[in-house]
């Protein structure tokens, strides 16, 4: 079942194309990865799908609804959740913190019910924080909940931004080099951990540099260059594209450790 | 936790207590109680301040002109067209929730120190409008005779100790809304757009209706302050509305701490005993008072309450969570008292 549909997907700023006329589908359950050269426009296209940029031009459809433009804060509603390139927190909260302000979506208690503290509000209060620690646990830092954002390791901070967006019950989680300026052994660990995600049942989207952990991980990748796609598929087909061999493989197998 | 008396509670059991407690020791001295009283409705409006500046982040300079436009609207509909206080009151409240409403749908575009000018403009603009107006404002002879809340039952507030309790009533309501809010949902909300909009959006928070709506809740609290500075002061001018009462507002909630729960009235009280303490300087208080100031901000740059939170913070992170009403949970959960109490109060 596909759950995310981009048809003829543009986003043009002054006069450069920074994606154009893409394509892609990502299928529920799966790992969809998209690959490409710096500044080949997978950020541009995250930033497209999860509503941080209008579109010049295409249609998104998340679950058969259109969703093309939407503002971030009803594409999360809708079930859309990202996590950023360079880790995003709110540093001078706790751990914990940082992770319920991912519930303020699934909230629906207002300032009188908290005033009021009405049984709803308690009842979501108590339940927002359950799916808060349901989350830690499952990013396997719920040791650190109490810790401040900002000092706890890079590694771990990474895990909180994964924690955060599924705090918000996401059906397609959109990671943004998820694995960027970690050791080899940590990048394993976080492969293992996109795998127990989708075996949960939420479908990834994948923007990475390491061409041995997209290989490995994902089922369908979409190659991008110059914001166009030069190719797609699974991995194995991807691989031995002669395109992207020239378009990215072939450029020199030290860019694939460089972060974007 | 051994026992269940944070350094917190025990801070705002105590301040609560010499709010209680003053009146009777000033038996006599009815000028140090309307000084009290006055100071009381000046703090209610810093909670509204507090709302928009210490947990959303938005600093507005309006502020002043929102508790002039409460204090004129009960000052004037008590006088001129004899209405009863509480119906004015009233009308005073909502009345700045509504003009703060349309003013945020306008100032609300513009961001940060943009925001801050903005606003600052709208502030002037009510100043002017309220100092120039003569046919309906009087101008500069301002407006005298302000009623006293009617009485309710055997309580008349025109004894000025009971206008002191009535004050403090809704100064303990205003503290418990920003306990309320500050503790829920959404005071993440509001914090989680104090530190980022970008990432706050990206969460799901719709940062411009929220942004809206605290700017709206923080002009209630001008509005009501003000309309009780009204009926407490009985006479009123131009200079309740003032962009200088702004900034003084600013001073206060810099002092008490941001975005905390007690700060505005520990903040408010604190400046203003300094201001009278040092009197006689007149002018040249502020020779003396500035400095100080300088100095908490310099020491204690998340004002007084802040600082003492963070210490006592510090002191309790490692502690054991044994919570009380959430013994039932599993035990590496938090109980969620000592998350919320952390930068609670």
């Amino acid at each position: 079942m596909t759950l995310l549909e981009v048809r003829g997907l543009g986003k043009h700023f002054a006069g450069l194309h920074a994606v154009d006329d893409v394509d892609l589908d990502i299928s529920a359950g799966e790992i969809t990865a998209i690959i490409g050269p710096n500044g080949a426009g997978k950020s541009t296209l995250f930033n497209l799908l999860a509503g941080f940029y209008r579109p010049t031009s295409g249609t998104v459809r998340f679950k058969d609804r259109d969703v093309t433009g939407m503002s971030p804060h009803r594409t999360v509603a809708h079930g859309i959740a990202r996590t950023f390139q360079t880790t995003n927190l709110f540093e001078d909260a706790t751990v914990l913190e940082n992770v319920l302000s991912g519930r303020i979506v699934r909230s629906h208690s207002t300032v009188f019910d908290a005033v009021l503290r009405s049984p709803r509000h308690r009842r979501e209060e108590r339940r927002n924080l359950d799916r808060a620690m349901d989350a830690l646990e499952f990013t396997a830092i719920a040791d650190y909940r109490d810790e401040i954002a900002s000092r706890v390791p890079q590694e771990v901070q990474k895990r909180v931004s994964i924690a955060l967006a599924l705090a918000t019950d996401p059906e397609l989680l959109l990671l943004d080099e998820p694995a960027a300026g970690l050791t080899e052994e940590e990048t394993g660990g976080f492969a293992q951990l996109i795998r127990s995600i989708v075996a949960s049942g939420v479908t990834v989207g994948l923007v990475e540099h390491r061409m041995s952990m997209v290989m490995s991980l994902a089922d369908h990748i979409l190659v991008l260059d110059h914001g166009k796609e030069i190719a797609s598929g699974t991995p194995e087909t991807v691989r031995t594209d002669p395109q992207v061999i020239e378009a990215y493989l072939g450029a020199g197998h030290h860019e694939q450790e460089g972060t974007g | 936790m051994t026992t269940n008396v944070s350094p917190q509670r025990l801070g705002t059991l105590l301040v609560a207590l010499a709010l209680l407690l003053a009146p009777l020791a000033l038996t006599g001295q009815d000028y140090v109680l309307r000084v009290l009283t006055v100071g009381a409705t000046y703090a209610i409006a810093v909670y509204g301040m507090n709302m928009i500046l210490g947990l959303t982040g938005q600093l507005s300079l309006a502020h002043g002109g929102f508790f002039g436009i409460g204090v004129y609207l009960v000052g004037l509909l008590t006088t001129d067209y004899d209405w009863a206080f509480w119906p004015a009151l009233l009308v005073a409240v909502v009345g700045t929730t509504v003009v703060g409403y349309v003013a945020g749908v306008v100032a609300l575009r513009t961001r940060e120190e943009y925001f801050a000018i903005f606003t600052m403009a709208m502030g002037f603009i009510i100043f002017l409008v309220i100092s120039r107006w003569e046919s309906v404002t009087h101008a500069h002879s301002g407006v005298s005779g302000v009623k006293y809340p009617e009485s309710l039952g055997l309580l008349d507030f025109s004894d000025p100790m009971l206008m002191y309790y009535l004050v403090l009533l809704f100064l303990l309501g205003a503290g418990y809304v920003t306990y309320a809010v500050r503790r829920s949902g959404v005071g993440r909300t509001l914090i989680a757009i104090r530190t980022s909009e970008d990432l706050a959006r990206s969460v799901g928070v719709n940062v411009g209706l929220n942004k809206q709506l605290a700017f709206a809740a923080s002009s209630t609290f001008a509005g009501l302050g003000g309309g009780l500075f009204a009926a407490v002061q009985g006479f009123v001018g131009p200079s309740a509305a003032s962009v200088d009462l702004t900034f003084e507002m600013l001073m206060f909630i810099l002092v008490g701490g941001m975005g905390t729960v007690m700060g505005p009235v520990v903040g408010t009280f604190l400046v203003l005993f300094l201001f009278e303490f040092f009197q006689d300087f007149e002018a040249y208080r502020f020779i003396v008072v500035g400095p100080i100031i300088v100095a908490l901000v310099i020491f204690a740059p998340r004002g007084i309450v802040g600082y003492l939170n963070a210490f006592a913070g510090h002191r309790r992170s490692r502690g054991p969570a044994g919570g009380n009403e959430t013994g039932n949970r599993s035990e590496n959960r938090v109980p969620d008292t000592t998350t919320e109490a952390k930068e609670t109060l």
